[in-house]
Order: C-alpha cells, then sequence, then structure tokens
C-alpha cells in the first residue's frame, strides 16, 4: 500500500511542529482554564467575583472603547496610504511603501518609548508648545485615552495598511474608468464603484487591528500610567500585585472568548482564511 | 494635467500619515546625543556620553548578546520546524493539514498576556522558569505561525508537478524535499528565519513572566529602563536598533531594485 507510506511520511513532516505546539502551547493556554475554574475553589467563583466586579466593567469597557476607536483611526489612516499607494504610480511608490513597512521592523517597546518621550510632562512636544508661547502648564498628552490610542495607532497602522494594499493592487482601474467616461465625477466614481470594492481589504484590516488591540499590553501599560487599565494589564496586576491567580485567569478565559466572539462575527464578513492564514 | 482637490487629499494625506508613521520612531535619535543626565533634547552640546555608557555597561552588552544569541537559536530551530511542517501540509493538502494550520497560527490570535500567564504555570512544573532553555522554547512556539505562514506563502507559488516529477524519477519523500522543494522555495524560508528572529528578539511580555534574574534580554533592558525612567541610555540603545533597521530596509530594497 503506497499511498498509506506516502501519506505517513507527509505527516512525520507536519508532526514535530504540531505536537511541541499542542504540547507546550495549548495545553499550558487550556491550563488557564482550569485554573480560573478550580483556584482557590471549585466552582463559579471567579466568575462571579468578576461579574460583580465594577472595576472589571470598567476595564472591559476601555478596552473595546481603546479597541475601537484604535480600529477606526487606523482604516482612515490607512486607507488613504494604501489608496495613493495603489492608485497614483510614481518614482516614489517604493519608497512609500518601505516607509510603511519600517516601522513593523522596530519593536514596540522602542516605539512607546518614542511616544513616551514626545507625549510626556516635559516631553518633546510639550516643550515645543510652551517655547512657541502657545501653552503656559504642560498638556496633559499621555497617562490617558489620548495618549494611549496615538501609539496604539502609530504601532497597529502597517496592520491596516497592507491588507488593503493587497486588496487594492487586485482592483482592475477599468470600471473607475468607466464610470468616468460615462460622466461620474472622480469622487461619485470612487464612492459607488471603486470604495465598495476594497471592502474585503478594509474588512481585513479592522479585523487584525481590532483583535490585536484587544489583548495589546505593552503599549497601554505604557502610556496609560496605571491610569487606562486595559484588560491586560489588569490581569497582570491582579497577578503580580495581589498573587489572584483565579481571579486573574478568569479575567483571561473572559479576554480569550471575547477574541474568539469577535472572530466568529467577523467569519460573517471577512475571509478569514485569507485574513490570518494565507496572507503575504 | 492639473491634479484635482481629490489627488491631492489623497497624495498630501498618504506623505503625512507616513510622516506620522516614520518621524516619531526618529526623536530618539537627538535624545540619545543628549549632554544631560536626564531624558531630554541636548541643552547645550551633543555627546556621546550614553553611546559610551551603553558599549561599557556589562549588563546592558550582556543583555544583547543574550538576545542575538537566544534569537538566532529560535530562528533556526523554528524554521527548521515550521518548514517541515508547512512542506508537510502542502503536500497533504486535506481537511486535517488545514486544522493543523489552524492550530499552529493560534499564538497570532491569543492575547499576549494569556499565553504568558500559561508558560508560566507549565513552565514551573517543568522546572524551566529564568532559564534560556525555557525562554527558547516560549519563543519557537510563538514564532512557528510566522515561519509556517511565510513557507506555506512560497509554496502556493510551487509547480505541484515539479516534486512529482521527482518522485516518479524515484527520489524519497526527503530526497525530493531537501533537494527540490526547499531550493525553490528559499526566499520564503530566509525571510520566516528573519520574522521569527525579530520575533524573538523584541519579544517581551512572554519574558517578564518567565525570567527572573537569571536570564536579562535586550527588551527587559529596555522595560526595567522605562519604568525607571531615568537613564538615557535606552534612547542610544533605540537608536542603534533604528539605525540597524534602517539599514536593513535600505539594504533590502537595493537589492530587489
Amino acid at each position: 500500500m503506497p499511498r498509506v507510506t506516502e501519506k505517513f511520511s507527509y505527516w512525520m513532516l507536519v508532526l514535530p511542529a504540531l505536537a511541541i505546539m499542542v504540547i507546550f502551547y495549548i495545553v499550558p493556554v487550556l491550563g488557564i482554564w482550569k485554573i480560573a475554574f478550580t483556584e482557590p475553589v471549585t466552582g463559579f467563583g471567579n466568575f462571579e467575583k468578576m461579574a460583580a466586579s465594577s472595576a472589571v466593567q470598567t476595564s472591559f469597557i476601555i478596552t473595546f472603547r481603546v479597541a475601537a476607536v484604535t480600529t477606526v483611526g487606523c482604516l482612515l489612516l490607512g486607507y488613504i496610504v494604501a489608496y495613493a499607494i495603489s492608485n497614483y504610480a510614481s518614482r516614489l511608490t517604493p519608497l512609500m511603501v518601505a516607509l510603511v513597512i519600517l516601522p513593523f521592523w522596530v519593536s514596540v517597546l522602542i516605539r512607546s518609548f518614542s511616544w513616551i518621550v514626545l507625549l510626556g510632562r516635559s516631553g518633546i512636544v510639550n516643550d515645543a508648545l510652551r517655547d512657541a508661547g502657545l501653552i503656559e502648564a504642560p498638556l496633559k498628552l499621555m497617562h490617558n485615552e489620548f495618549g494611549v490610542v496615538i501609539a496604539m495607532i502609530h504601532v497597529m497602522l502597517p496592520f491596516a495598511v497592507l491588507p488593503m494594499l493587497t486588496n487594492m493592487r487586485g482592483i482592475s482601474g477599468a470600471y473607475v474608468q468607466a464610470a468616468r467616461s460615462l460622466g461620474a465625477s472622480e469622487w461619485y466614481a470612487f464612492r459607488n464603484v471603486y470604495f465598495p470594492q476594497t471592502m474585503p481589504g478594509v474588512m481585513s484590516g479592522a479585523l487584525l487591528v481590532f483583535v490585536l488591540s484587544l489583548g495589546f499590553y505593552v503599549t497601554p501599560a505604557l502610556l496609560g500610567g496605571g491610569r487606562v487599565l486595559m484588560i491586560s494589564e489588569y490581569i497582570t496586576y491582579q497577578i503580580q500585585e495581589f498573587l489572584n491567580w483565579g481571579l486573574g485567569s478568569a479575567l483571561s478565559v473572559a479576554l480569550l472568548v471575547a477574541t474568539a466572539l469577535v472572530l466568529l462575527v467577523a467569519a460573517r464578513f471577512v475571509n478569514l482564511r485569507a485574513t490570518l492564514l494565507d496572507r503575504k | 494635467m492639473a491634479r484635482s482637490t481629490f489627488q491631492i487629499f489623497f497624495q498630501t494625506g498618504a506623505w503625512l500619515i507616513i510622516a506620522f508613521l516614520v518621524l516619531p520612531i526618529l526623536v530618539v535619535i537627538p535624545i540619545s546625543l543628549t549632554d544631560t543626565s536626564y531624558i531630554g533634547l541636548p541643552k547645550e552640546a551633543l555627546s556621546l556620553q550614553h553611546y559610551a555608557n551603553y558599549f561599557s555597561d556589562g549588563d546592558w552588552l550582556g543583555a544583547t548578546w543574550t538576545s542575538i544569541w537566544v534569537g538566532l537559536v529560535v530562528a533556526s530551530c523554528a524554521t527548521v520546524l515550521g518548514t517541515a511542517f508547512a512542506i508537510g501540509c502542502w503536500f497533504l493538502s486535506d481537511r486535517a493539514a488545514m486544522v493543523a494550520r489552524w492550530v499552529l497560527i493560534t499564538p497570532i490570535l491569543v492575547p499576549p498576556v494569556v499565553q504568558a500567564l500559561g508558560f508560566y504555570r507549565f513552565w514551573v512544573v517543568l522546572g524551566l522558569i529564568d532559564t534560556h532553555f525555557g525562554v527558547i522554547l516560549a519563543h519557537t512556539l510563538l514564532a512557528l505561525p510566522y515561519v509556517s505562514i511565510s513557507v506555506f506563502a512560497s509554496l502556493t507559488n510551487l509547480d505541484r508537478n515539479i516534486p512529482r516529477a521527482a518522485r516518479s524519477l524515484g527520489a524519497s519523500v526527503l530526497q525530493t524535499v531537501r533537494a527540490v522543494i526547499v531550493p525553490a522555495i528559499k526566499p520564503g524560508i530566509l525571510s520566516g528565519f528573519i520574522f521569527a528572529f525579530i520575533v524573538s528578539f523584541d519579544e517581551i511580555v512572554g519574558v517578564l513572566f518567565i525570567t527572573v534574574r537569571r536570564v536579562q534580554t535586550l527588551p527587559k533592558m529596555i522595560w526595567e529602563g522605562i519604568q525607571d525612567n531615568i537613564d538615557p541610555t535606552i534612547a542610544a540603545v533605540a537608536t542603534l536598533l533604528v539605525l540597524l533597521t534602517l539599514l536593513a530596509t535600505l539594504f533590502g530594497a537595493l537589492r530587489r531594485s
């Protein structure tokens, strides 16, 4: 039976990576579920405590609000960049693409550090405004949601641009030309002919940015200064400050479920496979 | 041809947004040259003291070296495992292989803090807390999705008849993989390797949970430095990394053109 041994040898290629992923990753993450239901006592106690806590509710609201605002910001800004790159070919186009991808390679930590330097109380922006005589007292630009959102948009923007770029590159210019030659204004042709065709790219970008923002830790923790407690930071608080593994794990489970729900809902509008598995 | 308001809006808009993406990263450069001992712009003169500090500080250099070698080991492990995985899935191309591919990319979707908690509890059981091996294992898992995605992307462009020809001429599966497939998808493997290295080199949340004092990585030093918030050495380190990135990007762009 040659076909069986053939298949077997392909599985031998797949198995090492799959096995260590299941044993050392999937099992530990499922272990968090177990902790949530068993520590300190077996039952739904942690989830009851979680549902009753107004601090947890606030944190979830902040998390979803920051993620939503970041997503909208990234889509608006990203669309403009992706549109210009794919529709106005020039010698500078490759440079534009390179500059969009560049921040990807710079660590999130360093990019957050840059924003701290810029937005801090005696940061560069405040100093410049004061030297220009525009303000008396320093503006509060970070340790609030404003600072977190600005830095998050900065970190997430490439994730929005790239899927839109892939999508827009596949759109033929013939449709817009046809609309224009039939008398549509530039704006009308864009709004009614071009824009609808870009929706798959927009949706992919939205999904990536939203899901990554929901669980984001580094930038909110650094720019929020403990005042913008998103769920991820709330979890580390529970565990590092209070050693409250039960509640921390229950929150983790809630965050995982929230992420899964977002993906489930998104699956109706977005090609998940193209967005996550087969992306380039 | 005169440009319409529409075109002007998108073109100037795009450049402004790209400025928003790139310029904030560059602020670390003037900060790193400050002559003050706190984080701020240079007051009276430019100074290289913070670079001198970095290059003479055993902790910073040690952490840098750790990050580099851990990153290289992680990239090698993840590339070998991930490439074999992607090739196997490509050959199989059935439902089970699809499920396997989804399983392998879960680290992209699970929030970093949640997976770090998982690592911590399991690594305690395995006795891997605060060991280099523990960090390498965790980072390899986090890097695998990127290798698998990038290798699979170049496999989709590969003609299935090529390995079929090799097989019909008597090559074993392993020989076909080594002599036919791997050379054909080298660009995908290489970019997977680079991705994996960067994932490990920049990873912070996992390291914060699974290491204590013995294992120090560069991101951890930077993280702790930002929390203490006094030392401009971070700006010098950041500048070096940003310049390195710029050079690499430039080099890559030149090679492509």
